[in-house]
């Protein structure tokens, strides 16, 4: 199963709108709650982190028999240094983005922590590309 | 105890989403920080917050809390009202901080 999702920057409007459909998806082929709930966590995160950081981007989720495979793909300004933006409490958001609750810095560390496999490919100055498993 | 209980004994007035009032409290969450919520928090519980904007209703509505919290009068924007009813969950509020209300309703669940 495929499913795709396009993500505008700054549209904090619509922000877990593909997380809600993915679980959705995943509820109707039963999949165990925990895992639904690890992949929803993960997705938010992810889908947050477009909104929040970069100016557009793509999410592709692949769903098989063996489990989700989440890839994200933005046109961004990339992160120029990993380790330290997967450091609890890292974040670089706005004012403005830190009000509303976002801007906490626990992002992609939770995304490490509810997912199987986690990949950052990241350009500074073109983008950013998250791949995220989930194995059933 | 539901959701509809519990706002009669810890007195806190409705905003929206009457239909979720049968849903199960299974305990509470208090914070500001969606991610934290998000990453922590469990289904069932009542979420304690002063945010008030759209995305609260996504972040309840993803982790299946119980109902969402406000606390020192602050009212939710119209975008809460209108996502509360449709998913159900309903909004509640007080006059009360967060730490007041976080005791009274810890004792109450307890
Ligand atoms: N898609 C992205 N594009 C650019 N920078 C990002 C992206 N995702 C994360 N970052 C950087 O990593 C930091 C930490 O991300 P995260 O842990 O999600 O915390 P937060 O989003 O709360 O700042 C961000 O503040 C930002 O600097
Ligand atoms: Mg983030």
């Amino acid at each position: 199963m495929y499913f795709e999702y396009f993500v505008e920057g700054g549209d904090f409007t619509n922000a877990g709108y593909a997380s809600s459909q993915i679980k959705k998806h995943l509820k109707e082929l039963g999949v165990d709650p925990s895992v639904i709930k690890r992949s929803v966590i993960a997705l938010y995160e992810a889908e947050v982190n477009i909104v929040a950081h970069a100016y557009r981007g793509k999410i592709k989720i692949f769903i098989n028999k063996n489990g989700v495979k989440m890839l994200l793909e933005d046109e961004g300004p990339g992160i120029a240094d990993v380790g330290l933006a997967m450091k609890k409490g890292f974040s670089t958001a706005s004012e403005a983005v830190r009000e509303m609750g976002f801007g906490a810095g626990m992002g992609l560390p939770n995304i490490n922590e509810n997912s199987d496999s986690f990949n950052i490919d990241t350009v500074v100055g073109k983008g950013t590309t998250l791949e995220i498993i989930i194995n059933f | 105890m539901n959701v509809k209980e519990l706002a009669e004994k810890a007195n806190l007035n409705l905003f929206s989403g009457a239909a979720g009032l049968d849903r199960q409290v299974t305990g509470g969450y208090s914070s500001d920080l969606l991610s934290d919520v998000m990453g922590y928090a469990s289904e069932g519980q009542v979420w304690i917050t002063l945010q008030k904007h759209r995305n609260i209703m996504a972040v309840a509505s993803l982790k299946d809390l119980a109902a969402i919290i406000l606390v020192k009068g602050f009212e939710p924007e119209p975008d809460v009202l209108e996502l509360s009813e449709k998913e159900g969950i309903p909004v509640l509020g007080t006059q009360k901080q967060a730490f007041e209300i976080s005791g009274e309703i810890f004792n109450l669940i307890k």
